[in-house]
């Protein structure tokens, strides 16, 4: 094992003498046999190879899918039970509700007239924070996507992971509440630039609120100057409908 | 905050690609726009390879500086700390990112069975 060498920091490692050193140090003369093999392999290969097929899924059903991100109590199951209430009889919708633990969500959001079924991340290894395509992959079978027009992925609150996977979907929205403060589109850009669509939830609560909402949309603008706007309180209803006008020019 | 599970899809590409030989180094580019924190990616690595064959296997990390291109005015820069996806010349935002969203390996370096000699 002499091709092994120990570096002042105390890690110890191998590697040949032609592809130089990423550690700046000299080791001219010195002969190893390690090996490099290049890779270049994309790290969410898989996941994305899953994500096309459910998306090839989706539309050979002729469903379109939008996942639907937020913060931890932006008002995602909310607008969700005011979505389903006010397009019942119109679109078949389909959910795919994900959580950490508990069924909470799943249970405010049935009896309204959609397929729901329910993704628990807390089996793997702590909890996983966000969906990935596998995961929504082992959802489909327990939706009936063929009498589906529309299918509305509650993703795990978190404005970090999610944004990193895609899951199969045809447009990414977020809701985003004015409780959560102007600049959350500065501290989490890559989230705010997935989306197409930013739903601004509980407009209703604007006049108890030392909120700039000129300060929030410049904000937005810098990091996704293509996103769309809606203003809404899922609470009372008003704006609603735009949002729902929204998922209807999806079909 | 989900390195756990990005650590398993590394595994998995690490252990395909080496083929039954002795991993040393896992060398991954990661831009920066991916919420990667690479303190936590080595971290994790050692929770994910522990008591596997990829047991004392490193992952060394190369960031790339996000840098967009102002699609009106050319202008092309590094993205910096504070994101604005507008271009710093022109003001314009039609910009695309050019540099900032690898998430890759890009090499392994093997332990020594089977090379040189």
């Amino acid at each position: 094992m002499g091709r092994f060498h120990r570096h002042d920091d105390g890690t110890v490692h191998a590697h040949d003498d032609e592809d130089g050193h990423a550690h700046g140090e000299d080791h001219s003369g010195y002969q190893t046999g390690a090996e490099r093999v290049e890779v270049l392999e994309r790290i969410f290969g898989e996941n994305d190879k899953t994500a096309a097929a459910n998306r090839a899924a989706f539309a050979a059903s002729g469903v379109r899918a939008v996942n639907l991100m937020s913060s931890p109590g932006a008002g995602k199951t909310t607008l969700l039970r005011e979505t389903l209430s006010r397009l019942a009889g119109q679109v078949r919708i389909g959910i795919i509700e994900g959580d950490i633990e508990t069924s909470l969500d799943a249970d405010r959001l049935a009896g309204l007239g959609a397929a729901v079924t329910l993704i628990n991340t807390g089996n793997g290894f702590g909890g996983e924070c966000h969906l990935d395509a596998p995961m929504v992959a082992s959802a489909l079978p327990r939706l009936p996507l063929a009498q589906l027009d529309l299918v509305l992925i509650e993703n795990v609150g978190n404005l970090v992971c999610p944004a990193e996977f895609d899951v199969g979907q045809d447009a990414r929205a977020m809701v985003y509440a004015i409780t959560e403060g102007e600049e959350k589109p500065l501290k989490y850009p890559v989230m705010f630039r997935s989306c197409e669509l930013v739903v601004v939830n509980k407009m209703d609560l604007l006049p108890y609120l030392d909120f700039d909402l000129d300060a929030f949309a410049g904000n937005l603008r810098k990091v996704n100057p293509a996103a769309e706007v809606l203003y809404v309180s899922a609470r009372t209803g008003e704006g609603v409908g735009a949002w729902c006008d929204w998922l209807r020019a999806r079909l | 905050m989900h390195e756990l599970s990005i650590c398993s899809s590394i595994a998995d590409i690490a252990r395909r690609r080496a083929d039954g030989r002795t991993i040393s180094v896992i060398n991954v580019r990661v831009g920066q726009l991916r919420q990667i924190v690479p303190d936590t990616l080595v971290y994790c690595w050692t929770l994910i390879s522990e008591e596997t064959p990829l047991a004392g296997s490193r992952i060394v990390v190369e960031s790339v500086p996000a840098r967009i291109r102002c699609r009106s005015c050319e202008h092309t820069a590094d993205l910096g700390d504070l994101p604005s996806f507008a271009c710093a010349a022109c003001g314009g935002i039609d910009v695309e990112i050019v540099a900032g969203e690898e998430f890759l390996i890009t090499s392994l370096e093997l332990a020594d069975e089977g090379a040189g000699s």
